[in-house]
């Protein structure tokens, strides 16, 4: 561009901005799964004939712990590329400072939201991402192998464990020599700390780190839960799972590989999907529970914060509050199954009738566990890595569970120091 | 007497030039080499974390080694020096530098001998050979890591076809075959830039000292030991050099393919782990700052153990 041209366009911009008629260009970064992209194309389009602005979407790699070290080098240069945020529920209380408090700018609507969404999104009173979409898992199960085999849905893990084991087995045998037990995230990211976390809470072993910030994690019951993790590996579960994310174990399951998967909520949309081998095959339930334990689903869910960098804050913020309007959290709900975060909408008959998933996730929404980020504050990371680095190396029989929980315990007592 | 003094005048002159033109060279690699760098040694002794640098504050040494006295009589040292990851990803990575740069070395050398002979279609072949060297490391990562994939992957298939295995290996996940992995990828992406390498050395020596051996009838096994060798020996060491360097590096291809397990962390993944996902950046700095002087020290060793000719004298 020579330099008369660039001028004239300053000049032109400057004269639109006096007169507030101008149309921001907001940019919006996420990680993306499954259908998620798709569907936020088609609502920013909806936001841009609306209000005239224009959206791009930036996106980010699957991996949420990659996305984390893209977001705080943005926010730590004080970038203004990006206006608004997809952050992770775990997020907040790392990032609440470069945020803009959105309470003073949703206090019409705030009441109709799920209120543990918003209190994990509240952070000293300040609201800093406003929620999207929550997450807890299920278990994936396949109907048709199970009825075949006469087999229930398994309650607990040991179970799962000889069901999945017997299926897998007898249809080997029949010549189906790609069939697995059981699909899960196992590569050494936050996605197993989700995982672990559910296999040892709900054994009875107890949080990572507790509320009150104490160290409990090492433990029998959480060796034992660990422990029966490690035998799946190699046996009912292929060894590649060691280096499985969400969409890894969904494209087993959804090619009818696997008997059992653990997953996210939007793996149902696409596993019910016209091109999904398992359509029709398959249902969920609460995933299982240690002896003597109950089902634990760990807390998932992604929010919508605007960054206090961003040179069109209010557009980006009537930006999120599009967005989670209820005709478009409707929408999510019914295309990508992630359950919403108003509550208007799991009693929505519209979405029971397609999705019949949802209305029936409420209550596991609403008593999921959430992990440890608001106890440990800015070294939640650094617990998560230690937790997944505990699980992965048990589970790759790099040595027994008590012995990396002890190790485990020293890390987090060395991490936490006087105080977290 | 008049002649020195017309010299130096001369030379000192010359040297001016000299400087003259090579001082833009000097700012930019002040600015893009030797500030960063200093930044970088600067915060490993600071407490600094990635999104509060401006509050950074002089700690010491404390990121490398540490005492700390937990008040009961009883203490430990904490620190990188310390620390057993990162000696782990320290013994990953210079094992990983040595397998694949003396694979790449032999591998390279083969490949330039060949390409060095006058065969039909010689330039596509050698244009044909550079393709791996050229896409880029982040793409032929992934391209491997679904190439490897233990349910979808093109490598498993292919084997249990041949009957080579029995049952699909989990190449990238198990911790047993992993760095084979990133062995694998690595040999196969960089062996052309070895062969290139080599391959220059190769078309420097002069023909008619081959057609003279030959005159002499001397065997083809020692003309390669005693003539071949020992003239392309500079140009395979300036590759080896240049290889080990990047190889002391070696990033993209562990973070794409592998997961982040000890069995394949290097210095380079363990640094950026502490300077991005962590909260601390001072940590991180410090593991930057001993990965460079590790490479440092290498190189340095290297040029000096095999007296290379960095000046051009003996050219």
């Amino acid at each position: 561009m020579t330099r008369l041209p660039k001028i004239l366009a300053c000049a032109a911009a400057t004269a639109f901005m006096a007169t507030g008629a101008v149309a921001a260009d907001l940019s919006i970064v996420h990680g993306s799964v499954g259908r998620d992209q798709e569907v936020l194309r088609s609502q920013l389009d909806k936001f841009e004939a609306e209000t005239g602005n224009k959206v791009t979407i930036v996106s980010m790699p699957e991996s949420t712990t990659d996305q984390f070290g893209q977001y705080k080098l943005w926010l730590a240069a004080q970038s203004s590329d990006i206006d608004v945020y997809r952050l992770d529920v775990i997020w907040a209380p790392q990032l609440a400072q470069h945020f803009v408090d959105l309470k003073p700018h949703v206090d019409d609507i705030i009441e109709d939201f799920v209120p543990a969404a918003i209190e994990s999104q509240t952070v000293d009173g300040k609201l800093v991402a406003l929620p999207m979409f929550l997450g807890a898992p299920a278990l994936y199960y396949r109907t048709d192998l199970l009825e075949k085999y006469g087999e229930k849905v398994p309650a607990t893990w040991q179970e799962l464990t000889d069901t999945a084991k017997k299926i897998m087995e007898e249809e080997r045998a029949t010549g189906n020599s790609d069939m697995y037990g059981f699909v899960f995230q196992g590569a050494a990211y936050e996605g197993l700390t989700c995982d672990a976390q559910e296999w040892v809470h709900s054994s009875g072993g107890g949080r990572i780190v507790e509320l009150d910030g104490s160290i409990g994690i090492n433990n029998p019951k959480a060796a034992a839960a660990l422990d029966l993790a490690a035998s799946w590996v190699g046996g009912i579960a292929p060894e590649g799972v060691l280096n499985y994310k969400e969409e890894d174990a969904r494209g087993v399951f959804q090619s009818g590989k696997a008997v059992f998967m653990r997953n996210w909520n939007y793996a149902y949309a696409l596993a019910a999907g016209d091109d999904s081998a398992v359509k029709g095959k398959f249902g969920v339930a609460v995933l299982p529970a240690g002896e003597g334990g109950e089902s634990t689903a760990t807390l998932g869910g992604w929010h919508l914060g605007v960054s206090k960098y961003s040179e069109h804050q209010e557009e980006a913020i009537k930006l999120v509050r599009f967005l989670n309007n209820y005709e478009n959290q409707k929408e999510r709900a019914i295309v990508t199954s992630r359950p919403p975060t108003l509550n208007a909408v799991y009693t929505d008959a519209e979405v029971g009738e397609k999705q019949e998933f949802i209305p029936l996730w409420k209550p596991v929404v609403d008593n999921a566990l959430p992990r440890p980020s608001a106890a440990t504050l800015r070294k939640y990371n650094e617990v998560s890595a230690a937790f997944w680095t505990a699980a992965h190396d048990t589970l790759s029989g790099k040595a027994p569970a008590a012995k990396n929980l002890a190790k485990l315990e020293a890390e987090l007592k060395r991490l936490r120091g006087s105080r977290w | 007497m008049q002649k020195t003094t017309r010299r130096s005048r001369l030379s000192r002159q010359r040297l001016t030039a000299a400087w003259l033109f090579l001082s833009p060279m000097l700012i930019v690699l002040f600015v893009v080499a030797a500030w960063p760098l200093w930044r970088t040694v600067w915060f490993s002794f600071t407490d600094a974390s990635l999104d509060l640098m401006s509050e950074a504050r002089w700690v010491g040494f404390r990121n490398y080694l540490e005492y700390v006295d937990f008040g009961d009589g009883d203490g430990q040292y904490y620190g990188l020096l310390t620390d057993a990851r990162w000696w782990r990803s320290v013994w990953n990575t210079v094992w990983f530098a040595v397998v694949s740069v003396s694979f790449e070395t032999v591998f390279g050398l083969i490949i330039a001998l060949v390409l060095n002979q006058q065969f039909f279609g010689r330039s596509l072949v050698r244009a044909a050979v550079l393709i791996p060297w050229a896409i880029p490391t982040i793409v032929s990562a992934k391209m491997w890591a679904w190439m490897m994939h233990d349910q979808f992957g093109i490598l498993n298939d292919m084997f249990l076809r041949l009957g080579l295995i029995s049952e699909r290996i989990a190449w990238t996940a198990s911790p047993d075959t992993a760095m084979v992995a990133v062995l694998i990828v690595d040999i196969w992406k960089t062996t052309p830039f070895m062969a290139l390498l080599i391959l220059a050395g190769l078309q420097m020596v002069p023909g008619d000292i081959y057609e003279a051996a030959h005159l002499d009838g001397i065997p083809a096994t020692r003309i390669f030991r005693k003539i071949t060798l020992p003239l392309i020996m500079p140009a395979v060491l300036v590759a080896v050099v240049f290889r080990a360097l990047d190889a002391l590096r070696i990033f993209d291809i562990v973070y794409v393919l592998t997961p982040n397990t000890d069995a394949t962390r290097t210095m380079s993944v363990f640094a950026r782990e502490n300077l991005f996902d962590y909260d601390k950046f001072a940590y991180g700095s410090a593991a930057s700052t001993l990965l460079f002087l590790t490479i440092a020290l290498i190189t340095v060793t290297f040029i000096m153990v095999t007296r290379m000719d960095l000046e051009g004298k003996r050219a």
